[in-house]
């Protein structure tokens, strides 16, 4: 396999860590809406937390992005 | 690359406008490139939006209100996050809310129909990056001013056993130091993704439109259809992207201002 297949293959499987924090994300929303629907009363004050959360989780899946797109274009 | 294929990145291109190479201070390029242009109309369209909403009416007008419901939202979150003492830092976080925020939506304005290319400002590394060193070094200042060499006490936690200290404190210490890059880089490519994605989907409508009626139903109308929701999931990521920023500021800030 020559060095620039070798890239774009890993560029590719960076691609799976992108959907490995969308199951983050979703978790972080869905944790989020069965406490709120439970207690709607406290859910608005602890929006600062759920977007600090969804953050924390997407982050993650951005960096996925990040190394894909230095392979792509850096390496 | 082949013939009329969408160059995805080719958007992201930064260009003098007026000045050219010669121009420069110590090495550095000071040519006044379209990412300066951008920020320079973000920053125009901020004054003009918060200049023509900053009246004193009794009986706000709709502008009014648009302009006090911004600076209450920062506020609200400067005061729920840090408490009184952070009423200070309201210039500073409604500045990088506003303009992070003005920055991403300008870059989503549909201009090209007019022939005039948006930049998106904040898709580069070194806007963002730049954005979140200010937010950084502001932390870094007021904690160090207001408590000391006490303020290292913030790598670590409260209760945390002796025996503990020497695994706690540089892992504190480099998830404290990893903070503006990652501050930085998670706006940098939330925008620089959404935008490679649309510009990658109208690629898809445009091969797929010239390559006859069969593929355009197939493969160019789902896409433009699909191009369509993007857009609007781009609206919201700018949004919750400049709202994420300004809160991890007031987090960080939180943290120098009253350890822990």
């Amino acid at each position: 396999m020559d060095a620039q297949s070798a890239k774009l293959l890993g560029a590719g499987l960076a691609a799976i860590g992108a959907g490995l924090a969308s199951l983050g994300v979703g978790n972080v929303f869905a944790k989020f809406l069965e406490g709120a629907l439970r207690n709607p009363g406290a859910a608005d004050g602890q929006q600062g937390r759920l977007f600090i959360g969804f953050a924390a989780a997407e982050l993650l899946g951005l960096l996925s992005f990040v190394v894909a797109m230095i392979l792509i274009f850096v390496a | 690359m082949a013939e009329g294929k969408v160059d995805p990145v080719h958007q992201f291109t930064i260009e003098p406008l007026f000045g050219t190479d010669h121009w420069s201070i110590a090495g550095h390029n000071i040519a006044f490139t379209n990412s300066a242009l951008w920020m320079a109309i973000t920053t125009l369209v901020l004054i003009v939006f918060v200049g023509g909403g900053a009246k004193k009416a009794q009986v706000p007008g709709r502008w009014q209100m648009a302009v006090e419901g911004l600076t209450g939202f920062v506020d609200t979150l400067l005061q729920s996050n840090i408490g009184e003492a952070g009423r200070k830092y309201l210039p500073y976080v409604f500045s990088l809310f506003t303009f992070i925020l003005f920055a991403n939506l300008l870059g989503l304005l549909p201009l090209a129909l007019v022939g005039i290319h948006p930049f998106t400002a904040t898709s580069h590394f070194t806007v963002t990056g730049v954005l979140a060193i200010m937010s950084f070094a502001i932390v870094l200042i007021v904690g160090f001013a207001k408590h000391g060499f006490h303020f290292f006490s913030l790598f670590v936690p409260h209760g945390t056993p002796a025996v503990m200290v020497p695994v706690i404190f540089p892992i504190e210490l480099i998830s404290f130091l990893v903070r503006p890059f990652s501050l930085g880089l998670r706006l940098f490519v939330a925008m620089m993704a959404g935008h490679v994605l649309l510009e990658v989907l109208s690629g898809f409508v445009i091969s797929g439109t010239n390559a006859g009626v069969g593929i355009f139903f197939l493969a160019g109308l789902p896409s433009f259809l699909l191009m369509i929701g993007i857009c609007a999931l781009e609206l919201l990521v700018a949004g919750i992207q400049a709202y994420v920023f300004a809160l991890l500021t007031c987090v960080y800030l939180n943290d120098a201002e009253n350890l822990h």
